[in-house]
């Protein structure tokens, strides 16, 4: 570390370090002053420029030792691991030999794989895009889509503060119980929706919406997902954009722009770093979809690569499966990656 | 910051380098293949009354599945174990995620000592067999029974159980309790009082029944789309009677075309027409569509249902009183069939197993043997009105109907028992592989031919998949 710290305060200074001193005697003062207390410190030590960098570090590593260890511990290891597994035939006993890409050759043949891929990487692709467009509209609504009040520049419809709560509901509910729900609503002879385009005169549109059919299944999983996160991110987008100061509103509505301009003019514009996190989450939420798709959707009507790998997981090819995991976050990280560069834009301070 | 002016980049920096450094210094140690020690289980003396040698106050743990047969029948037989042994306590655990609960602690070499291995969660049995996770009960098989010591456990049991748990061995890794027999299900009063028919015993007069069956406003047929997997229950024996045993041996050992024969084309296209001629009642789709298919059908909407004998437990609080509910065997297609009408598809079920790293495995293989008592048996029948395995535990007891009909059936089949091993021994390629392609066929996407293609193409990836440990025929 080529840290170059100035003194912050002026108390203490560099300059008296005693010339002459060999280098073994100093680095072993300092090995020693890395578990000494300062006032046990040596004065000469004290008195290296060097021991600030340490004191510096020893400060961090203080505060981090022990959060890392847990995190390399259950976070970094298993990572690690499963990357080793996905090399070997484990098949949950105690042998796993190295079987070399052969999990990643078996996968690049594996029809159904792909067939997985291909609806989680759809839920990637459509439900963010959905999920977003919807929680920036309704969070613009609540907080300057209203009409204009005296004295404000801009103001939420009306009962936007009911809203943001409401919205807000399914985020409470844990996504097994919104799983359950949304299969009983969807049930083609009981099903609430069913039911409803019946009582409305709409028979033509019912549908068997989890009946075996995939553009049915992977259009009602997907309205699932969507209407479960869209709360969190009313309330999240409706946070930056109460951030964003009036008086650009305020100038924004002297200049004649309307309701929708100032949308894509300021607003947008101005929680952009709020959006591109959202999006990031957002896609991984949409391309894990484990628990929705499990517990909701049959698995011959449509199947996302978390619910494959599941299933590897229960047939015992644990091999297979963590290979399977690791190619799932290779494709995280690549689009994380990809949202970082194509939403990169230059950042506003305000 | 004060005088230590930490910025934010070099403790990510030094973050950095600590989470990179920490595992390759061999925190890896710790291993999931790792692996429990090898301690033998513990063994108390061996003698008459205790067999096994069981040790009599170590604690015993029992999972259960969580399903339609609840956990009080063996609740009963932990409660035995208790009476028999006062200083051990049983401790029963119940779950619906048999594989969730268990596996890691059968990876970790940690194991209950009696596990419930069922239910849509199991753990693959095969694998389980071949990494030498389950003990060999051949002991337990050997041991004199609970109720005459002169009789082997064996020679209690049916036809059927020791098969079941070969996986092409001698051994014995799997112990069913209960024999399901399966088959298309009827009410015989609905037959008989609206419909004014016989049960049918040739496809033809199937079809004529459900054309009646039509005109009075009813569906013939109805079956649960959410798990189109159940049409096996009544496809099963038909393609034993279409092809014969040389059919069903083909399944099991995945040979090459055993879906493309003549057989299996007769069936699916029986099964083709009834769809074509509209006589079966669709639409119970999702995870629940058996309960909704099975109250549709007690409730006079169907008049068959291809399921298996839990059916009369699971739908006894909708299914009215004079219902006398019935299961037929699979209609023949003709006289010169390989296997005559009869056959039937009554494989012994719901497995346990002991895992060979059980602390107490010796009692995990006594629990078993009370569970094969007559007492049990007649418990587990009384709980759950399914057949027991043990030979004769409900003769001359007063059967509900449906059972009652069950065991008819099986003493009508006599040597004509068909079990598919392939759906235990490749148990994806029937619980998804076949649910797919059944799912698709009764939804009319895919045709007769079509269907058999991709059942063949299903067989011969798990053929080839050397991820699936194939079993052999002895």
């Amino acid at each position: 570390m080529k840290t170059e710290t100035r003194p912050a305060t002026g108390g203490q200074t560099s300059g008296k370090q005693p010339p002459g001193r060999t280098r073994t005697s100093s680095g072993l003062a300092f090995a020693l002053a890395v578990v000494l207390p300062p006032r046990f410190t040596p004065e000469r030590v004290r008195t290296d420029r060097r021991y600030r960098t340490l004191d510096k570090y020893r400060f961090i590593v203080g505060f981090l030792a022990l959060p890392l260890l847990f995190y390399t511990v259950f976070v970094i290891s298993p990572f690690l691991q499963a990357i080793y597994y996905s090399f070997t035939d484990w098949a949950g006993g105690t042998t796993a030999n190295f079987v070399g890409g052969d999990n990643y050759v078996k996968m690049w043949n594996d029809e159904k794989f792909w067939d997985s891929l291909e609806s989680s990487l759809l839920l990637l692709v459509v439900v963010p895009l959905i999920t977003l467009t919807l929680g920036i509209f309704f969070a613009y609504m609540i907080t300057a889509g209203g009409r204009h009040r005296r004295g404000r520049a801009v103001s939420g419809v009306a009962g936007s503060s009911l809203y943001k709560i409401v919205y807000f509901f399914p985020q409470v509910l844990s996504i097994a119980l919104i799983a359950v729900v949304w299969q009983q609503v969807y049930s083609s002879r009981s099903g609430l929706l069913n039911g409803l385009l019946g009582s409305v005169g709409l028979e033509s549109l019912e549908q068997r919406w989890l009946g075996g059919d995939y553009k049915l299944a992977l259009f009602s999983t997907m309205a699932v997902i969507a209407w479960s996160f869209v709360g969190f991110y009313v309330v999240l987008f409706s946070a930056a954009m109460g951030a964003i100061p009036k008086d650009i509103y305020e100038a924004a509505l002297l200049d004649g722009a309307g309701r929708v301009a100032t949308f894509f003019r300021v607003t947008l514009p101005l929680i952009w770093d709020t959006v591109r996190t959202g999006w990031i989450y957002m896609g991984i939420q949409a391309l894990d979809a484990f628990a929705v798709v499990l517990i909701m959707v049959p698995p011959h009507a449509l199947k996302v690569t978390p619910v494959y790998l599941y299933e590897r997981f229960r047939e015992g090819q644990f091999g297979y499966a963590t290979a399977i995991g690791v190619v799932l976050l290779v494709l995280s990280m690549i689009f994380t990656l990809i949202v970082m560069r194509i939403g990169r834009r230059d950042q506003i301070e305000y | 910051m004060g005088t230590n002016s930490v910025n934010r980049r070099d403790v990510v920096k030094a973050t950095a380098a600590g989470l990179l450094a920490v595992p390759a210094l061999g925190s890896l140690t710790s291993c999931a293949t790792g692996g429990g020690s090898d301690d033998k289980a513990e063994k108390g003396k061996k003698s008459a009354k205790n067999p096994l040698s069981v040790k009599e106050d170590a604690p015993l743990q029992a999972y259960i599945f969580n399903g339609g047969y609840d956990d009080k029948y063996a609740r009963f037989v932990s409660d035995m174990y208790e009476k028999r042994y006062p200083k051990a306590k049983v401790d029963q655990k119940k779950t619906e995620r048999i594989a969730t609960q268990v596996q890691p602690r059968i990876i970790k070499g940690d194991p209950p000592d009696v596990v419930n291995n069922s239910g849509a969660e199991m753990m693959s049995i095969s694998k389980l067999v071949k990494n030498k996770q389950v003990s060999d009960v051949t002991e337990l098989l050997d041991a004199p029974s609970w109720d005459d010591p002169d009789v082997k456990v064996r020679d209690t049991l049916v036809p059927g159980v020791l098969e079941m748990g070969q996986f092409g061995s001698d051994a014995c890794y799997q112990l069913n309790i209960a024999q399901t027999v399966y088959g298309i299900w009827y009410s015989d009063t609905m037959l008989r009082e609206k419909l004014d028919a016989e049960y049918p015993k040739t496809w033809d007069d199937m079809l004529a029944l459900c054309k009646k069956a039509k005109k009075k406003g009813m569906h013939g047929w109805t079956y649960p789309a959410g798990h189109p997997r159940y049409m096996f229950f009544s496809m099963y024996a038909m393609f034993g009677q279409a092809g014969g045993r040389k059919q069903l041996d083909a399944f099991d050992y995945l040979e090459p075309n055993a879906w493309k024969t003549d057989a299996v084309k007769q069936v699916f296209e029986a099964y083709e027409e009834l769809l074509a001629k509209k006589y079966v009642l669709t639409g119970f789709d999702g995870k629940n569509a058996h309960i909704e298919a099975q109250t549709a059908w007690t409730k006079g909407k169907a008049v068959f249902i291809p399921d298996g004998s839990w059916v009369e437990n699971e739908a006894k609080d909708t299914t009215p009183k004079n219902f006398e509910m019935r299961v037929g065997a699979t209609p023949s297609f003709d006289k010169g069939d390989p296997m005559p009408y009869g056959t039937l598809y009554a494989p012994p079920g719901e497995p346990y197993i002991i895992p060979a790293k059980a602390s107490n495995r010796q009692g995990g293989l006594e629990w078993m043997r009370m569970m094969y008592s007559k007492k049990a048996a007649v418990n587990l029948f009384r709980e759950v009105s399914s057949m027991p395995v043990v030979k004769g535990a409900i003769d001359g007891m007063e059967l509900p109907p449906g059972v009652k009909s069950a065991q008819q059936a099986v003493k009508a089949a006599g040597d004509n028992i068909v079990i598919a091993f392939f759906k235990e021994w490749y148990a994806d390629l029937w619980r998804v592989d076949f649910d797919e392609v059944v799912g698709k066929f009764m939804n009319g996407e895919s045709s007769v031919k079509e269907a058999m293609n991709a059942m063949q193409k299903a067989a011969d990836r798990t053929a080839k998949d050397p991820d699936v440990t194939k079993i052999k025929k002895s």
